[in-house]
C-alpha cells in the first residue's frame, strides 16, 4: 500500500530536481554555454507525448487496435518534410517571432485582429488538452492510492485536481516567466523538458517489458493468447473499412506536431541552431517507436489480465503492476506520467500566455489608453504580471472544462478534439509561406469558417455528450434541420467524429481562405510582409526592412519605449549590442532613421508580438504611408538588383575581352612604331650613301683646281648619277609613303596591258642594248585590256625591266617578256637568266631597302624600294606579285592583273543570284 | 539563386516513399502470423523503423 505523503514527497522530489535542471539549464545558458544540444532539442520535442500517450494510447489500444500508431506516423511523416519546418524557423528568427498567433499575424501586415483571433481560437481549442492532463494525473493518483473505480471520482479527489492544477499552475510561472522576452529562449525550461522525455521513456518500457516479458511470456505468448479471445483478436487486424480515419489521423497529428502551441514553441521559438532539425527528424521518430512499441501488449495485457473487471484502460500502465505488487514500479510510472502532463501543461501554458498577453491584453490595453504614450514607468514587470494572471486562467479554465466534459470522453478522444482546432491554422500558415496572395482578409475569413465548423461538430456535441448541453443539434440537427445534424453535416456519414470535422473544417476554411485572398487587395505593409515570408531564404539575414519605413522618429522617444518594455538594464545592453553591430561607439549617438526604428519594432515584437509593437512605435514616431505601388516598386528593386548584377557580370566578361583585344592591339603598334623607327634610319642611311659621295667628290674639285679636265668630267658625271639616284630614292620614299597611307593619286581607266609592255620595252631598249642582254617578248597584238593606271603599270613594268637587265650578265644576258590572258586574268611574266635568288630572297626582296645580291659587299644597285612599290600598286588592282626562282636558274617575276567582268557575264551574274 | 539542399531532397523522397508504405490499403495487405505476431503489427513497426533508420543514415551522414 502506498501512502498519500509518499507519493507527494516523491512527486515533490522530483519537481524539485525538473527545478534544478532548469535552472541548471538558464545559468549556462547565462554563462553563455548552452546545454542545448542536438540530442536535447530532439528529446524536448518529445513534448509532443503526453499523459495522451503515456496512459491514453493504451486505452485506445484496447478499442481501436493498431489505429493509435497514426498519431505518431503522422509526426514522423512531417519531420520528413523538414524544408517546411526550417523555413518556419528562419521566418521566426528573421521576424523575431513569438508564438503562432504572432507568426500568422505577422505575416498578414501585423494584423491584431488576426493575432488576437488565433490566440482564442488557439486558447478555445488547447484547454481539452490541458483538461485531460488534469484528468489523467488525477487518475494516476487515484489508482495509486486505491481508490479505485475510475469512472467516478469521489468527492475530496475533485478538490486534489484543483490542488494539482494550482501546482502545475506554480511551476509554470516558475520556469517560464523568469524572463520577459519570449523569443529570448527558455533554455532551461528546454532542458527540463529533454530530461522529462527521458524519464516518461524509461519509465514506459520499463512497464512494457514488466508487463510483457514478466506477467506474460513475451510478444508471442502475449499475441497467441490475445488471438485465442475473439473480442481481441480483432485488435490484432486493421480495419480496412477504417481508412479514411488511419489516413485522417495521420494527417492532423501530422499538423499538430508544428500548430500546437506549445509544439511551435519547441520546435521554432526554443530553436537555438537549425542544423539541430537535422537530429531531430530521426531521433525523435525513433523516441515515438520506442515509447509505441509496447502500448499494444499493455492493452491486450490488460484485457487479459482483467476480464470484464471493469478497469479503466486508460490505467492499465498503473494497475497491471500493482496487480502484482510491483509498487515501486507502480511508482516509477505515475514518475513518468506525471513527467509527461507537467511538460505538456508547462510549455502549452507559456505560449498561450505569451499569446493571450501579447496578442489579446496588450492591444486592449494600448487601446484603452491605460499604458498611455506619455508616461515612463517600467511596464515589464506588468507584462510578467499579465503573463502570470494568463497562466493561472488557462489552468482555471483548463480545470473548469475538466469537470463539465472530461468524465465523458477517454483521453485521446479529448487530445483530438485539440488537435483538430489546431488543424485550423494550417492554411493560413502553409498559405502565408509559399503564396504571396494569400491575404489578411482570406486568413480571418478561412480561420473564422474552420473554427466555426470545428466547434459546432466536434467541441459543442463534446459537451452535449457529457449532457451539458442538449443533444438535439446532434441527433435531430439544428431547429430540427437533418442537413444540420453536427456529426453527419449535409448528410455525411460513415466518418467518424475527428474525419467528419476534419473534412468540413478544412474545405470551409482552405476554400474561404483561397477564395478571398484571391478577391483582395493587399495594402504596402501586408505586401512587404508576404514578400519576406515567401522569399525568406533569398532575402537571407539582409533586413531590406528599413527601406520599406520612412518618416521621422526621435531617439529619446524610441529609447524610451523600449525602457519602458524591456526594462532599462536589458534595453541598454540591446542598445548597445545594436550600435556595435552599426558601427557607432556610443548608442546615444544613433540616428533615428528607418534602421533604428525597425531595431526598436523587432525588440519591441520579442516583448510583446508584432501587432502590439507596431502600434506602439506608430504611437512615437511619424511614418509616412508607403503606397502599395511603391512598396511593389522596392521589393522588385531586389530583383532587379539581381538582374544588374548578372549584367554586370557578362560586362566584366566582355570588358576582359575588350582589354585582350586593346592588348594585342597595343603590342602591334609597338611593333609598327619599331618598324618605323627602322625605316627611318634604313632610309636614312640610305640617303646618306649618295650624299657622301656627291660631297666628297665636290670637295674634291673645290679644294684641288689642278685636277685635269678628264677626272673633272669623270667626278662631275659621279656626282650627277648620284644626285639622280638621290633624286629617285626621294621620289620612291614619297611614292612609298603615300601608297602607304592611301593618299596616292589614281586615275583608272581600260589600259592593254600588251601595249605597256612593248612601249616600255621600246623605252629601255638603248639600256638593254648598251649592255648587251637580249630582249624578247611574246605579247599578243591586240594585248588583254584591264581596268587600271596606265602610269603605275608602266612603273611596274619598267620597275622589272630594270631589275632585271641590273642582275643578268653583260653579253649573255637574255631577258623575256611574256603577257597571257587566261579569260580571268592577265599573266605577265619578266624572265631572266641571271644569277638566280635563294628561297629566302625570294620572299625579302619584297621588304622595303631589301636588295638581291649580298648588299654588305656590292654597291648598292637600286634602291630597294621598287619592288614593294610594285607590289602595293599591283595589288591595288586586285592581282599578285611574286617572284620563282633557283639559286643558279635565273628568276621569273610574275604578277597578274584581274580581267574586268564583261557586261554581258555580269547581267547573268545578277540573274543568278 | 537558392541551392537544392540535397539532404532535404532526400528526406523528403523519403517521405512521399513513406505515405503510401504507411497507409492504407498497403497496410491491410500483410495477414497472417509469423511467429505468433500478427503480421500488421510486424509490418507496421517494421516499416516505421526502416525508415526512421534510413533518415537517420541520410541525416547523418558527413557533408561531402
Amino acid at each position: 500500500m502506498l501512502s498519500g505523503g509518499l507519493i507527494l514527497l516523491l512527486s515533490a522530489a522530483y519537481m524539485g530536481l525538473l527545478f534544478a535542471v532548469a535552472r541548471f539549464g538558464d545559468a549556462r545558458a547565462d554563462a553563455g554555454r548552452s546545454i542545448i544540444t542536438p540530442n536535447v532539442y530532439a528529446l524536448s520535442l518529445a513534448v509532443y507525448c503526453t499523459s495522451w500517450t503515456f496512459y491514453g494510447s493504451v486505452g485506445r489500444a484496447t478499442s481501436g487496435g493498431l489505429s493509435f500508431l497514426t498519431i505518431y506516423i503522422g509526426p514522423t511523416l512531417m519531420l520528413l518534410f523538414g524544408g517546411v519546418i526550417v523555413k518556419m524557423i528562419r521566418i521566426s528568427k528573421t521576424q523575431r517571432i513569438t508564438s503562432i498567433a504572432d507568426f500568422i499575424a505577422s505575416r498578414y501586415g501585423k494584423s491584431q485582429l488576426l493575432a488576437g483571433l488565433v490566440t482564442v481560437f488557439a486558447v478555445i481549442g488547447v484547454i481539452p488538452y490541458i483538461a485531460l492532463q488534469l484528468k489523467a494525473v488525477a487518475a494516476s493518483l487515484d489508482v495509486l492510492l486505491q481508490r479505485s473505480g475510475a469512472d467516478l471520482l469521489p468527492e475530496p479527489m475533485l478538490d486534489s485536481t484543483l490542488v494539482i492544477a494550482a501546482l502545475l499552475a506554480l511551476f509554470t510561472i516558475l520556469f517560464g516567466t523568469r524572463h520577459l522576452d519570449a523569443t529570448e529562449r527558455h533554455e532551461g525550461m528546454v532542458a527540463a523538458i529533454a530530461f522529462e522525455s527521458v524519464v516518461k521513456l524509461v519509465a514506459f518500457l520499463a512497464v512494457g517489458i514488466f508487463v510483457t516479458y514478466g506477467m506474460f511470456g513475451g510478444f508471442s505468448e502475449l499475441f497467441q493468447r490475445a488471438a485465442a479471445a475473439p473480442e481481441l483478436a480483432r485488435l490484432l487486424q486493421l480495419d480496412s473499412s477504417r481508412a479514411g480515419t488511419w489516413t485522417a489521423l495521420i494527417l492532423v497529428s501530422g499538423l499538430a506536431i508544428i500548430f500546437l502551441p506549445r509544439q511551435f514553441q519547441i520546435i521554432v521559438v526554443e530553436n537555438v541552431d537549425e542544423s539541430h532539425l537535422r537530429r531531430a527528424v530521426w531521433l525523435f521518430p525513433l523516441y515515438l517507436v520506442l515509447i509505441n512499441v509496447f502500448v499494444l501488449p499493455l492493452a491486450l495485457g490488460g484485457l487479459l489480465h482483467f476480464p470484464g473487471q471493469g478497469v479503466n484502460p486508460d490505467t492499465f500502465v498503473l494497475t497491471l503492476p500493482l496487480a502484482r505488487g510491483a509498487e515501486a514500479l507502480a511508482l516509477l510510472v505515475f514518475i513518468g506520467g506525471l513527467s509527461a502532463a507537467t511538460g505538456m501543461v508547462i510549455v502549452e501554458t507559456i505560449a498561450l500566455s505569451t499569446m493571450v498577453c501579447n496578442d489579446l491584453v496588450m492591444p486592449s490595453l494600448l487601446r484603452t489608453g491605460w499604458l498611455g504614450v506619455g508616461e515612463r514607468g517600467d511596464l515589464s514587470g506588468i507584462l510578467i504580471g499579465i503573463r502570470r494572471v494568463a497562466i493561472v486562467v488557462i489552468l482555471l479554465l483548463g480545470y473548469i472544462y475538466f469537470q463539465a466534459a472530461g468524465e465523458a470522453y477517454a483521453l485521446v478522444g479529448i487530445g483530438l478534439i485539440s488537435f483538430a482546432a489546431v488543424a485550423q491554422f494550417a492554411p493560413a500558415v502553409f498559405g502565408g509561406m509559399y503564396w504571396k496572395q494569400g491575404r489578411r482578409t482570406g486568413a480571418v475569413a478561412g480561420l473564422l469558417g474552420g473554427f466555426v465548423v470545428w466547434f459546432y461538430t466536434l467541441l459543442l456535441p463534446s459537451f452535449a455528450k457529457s449532457g451539458w448541453i442538449d443533444k438535439g443539434f446532434v441527433e435531430q440537427g439544428l431547429w430540427g434541420v437533418e442537413a444540420l445534424k453536427a456529426q453527419a453535416l449535409f448528410g455525411l456519414t460513415g466518418l467518424d467524429e475527428i474525419s467528419h470535422c476534419l473534412w468540413w473544417s478544412l474545405l470551409a476554411n482552405a476554400g474561404l481562405y483561397v477564395l478571398v485572398s484571391l478577391h483582395s487587395r493587399p495594402d504596402a505593409l501586408e505586401a512587404g510582409q508576404a514578400e519576406s515570408f515567401v522569399d525568406v531564404f533569398r532575402h537571407g539575414a539582409r533586413t531590406r526592412d528599413a527601406r520599406l519605413w520612412r518618416g521621422s522618429a526621435s531617439l529619446d522617444d524610441l529609447v524610451s519605449l523600449l525602457e519602458r518594455f524591456l526594462g532599462p538594464r536589458r534595453a541598454r545592453k540591446r542598445l548597445s549590442a545594436f550600435a556595435a553591430a552599426q558601427g557607432v561607439r556610443d548608442w546615444q549617438t544613433l540616428p533615428a532613421n528607418g534602421d533604428f526604428v525597425r531595431f526598436a519594432e523587432a525588440q519591441l515584437s520579442g516583448a510583446i508580438g508584432s501587432a502590439s509593437a507596431r502600434v506602439m512605435v506608430a504611437s512615437v514616431a511619424r511614418e509616412e504611408a508607403l503606397g502599395l505601388e511603391e512598396v511593389l516598386d522596392i521589393l522588385d528593386e531586389a530583383t532587379q538588383v539581381r538582374a544588374h548584377s548578372r549584367e554586370l557580370e557578362r560586362k566584366s566578361r566582355e570588358l576582359e575581352a575588350a582589354t585582350s583585344e586593346l592588348r594585342a592591339a597595343n603590342a602591334s603598334l609597338r611593333e609598327l612604331d619599331r618598324m618605323k623607327d627602322d625605316f627611318i634610319s634604313t632610309v636614312t642611311h640610305e640617303l646618306r650613301t649618295p650624299l657622301t659621295s656627291i660631297r666628297a667628290f665636290s670637295e674634291m674639285l673645290h679644294q684641288d683646281p689642278e685636277i685635269d679636265l678628264a677626272d673633272r668630267t669623270r667626278f662631275l658625271g659621279i656626282i650627277v648619277s648620284e644626285a639622280e639616284r638621290l633624286t629617285r630614292l626621294i621620289n620612291q620614299i614619297l611614292d612609298m609613303a603615300k601608297l602607304e597611307s592611301g593618299r596616292a593619286e589614281w586615275t583608272t581607266g581600260d589600259v592593254d596591258i600588251g601595249e605597256v609592255a612593248r612601249e616600255t620595252m621600246v623605252s629601255l631598249g638603248q639600256i638593254f642594248r648598251d649592255k648587251g642582254v637580249s630582249l624578247e617578248s611574246e605579247i599578243p597584238a591586240h594585248g588583254p585590256v584591264v581596268l587600271a593606271d596606265r602610269d603605275r603599270l608602266t612603273q611596274v613594268m619598267i620597275n622589272l625591266l630594270s631589275n632585271a637587265v641590273k642582275f643578268v650578265c653583260a653579253e649573255t644576258g637574255r631577258v623575256m617578256v611574256r603577257v597571257r590572258d587566261d579569260g580571268r586574268e592577265v599573266r605577265v611574266e619578266v624572265e631572266d637568266n641571271g644569277p638566280g635568288l635563294t628561297a629566302e630572297e625570294s620572299l625579302v626582296i619584297f621588304e622595303k631597302f631589301r636588295q638581291g645580291g649580298n648588299t654588305m659587299t656590292d654597291k648598292p644597285q637600286g634602291t630597294g624600294l621598287g619592288l614593294p612599290i610594285s607590289r602595293q600598286i599591283i595589288e591595288y588592282f586586285g592581282g599578285n606579285l611574286w617572284v620563282e626562282s633557283r639559286p643558279g636558274a635565273g628568276a621569273k617575276f610574275i604578277f597578274t592583273v584581274p580581267l574586268p567582268v564583261p557586261q554581258e557575264q555580269e547581267g547573268d551574274a545578277r540573274h543568278g543570284q | 539563386m537558392k541551392r537544392l539542399n540535397p539532404l532535404r531532397q532526400r528526406l523528403a523522397a523519403l517521405g512521399l516513399l513513406a505515405i503510401p508504405l504507411l497507409t492504407f490499403p498497403v497496410i491491410g495487405l500483410p495477414t497472417g502470423h509469423w511467429n505468433g505476431i500478427p503480421a500488421s503489427f510486424l509490418y507496421l513497426f517494421g516499416v516505421w523503423a526502416g525508415i526512421v533508420v534510413l533518415a537517420a543514415g541520410a541525416a547523418e551522414r558527413r557533408v561531402e
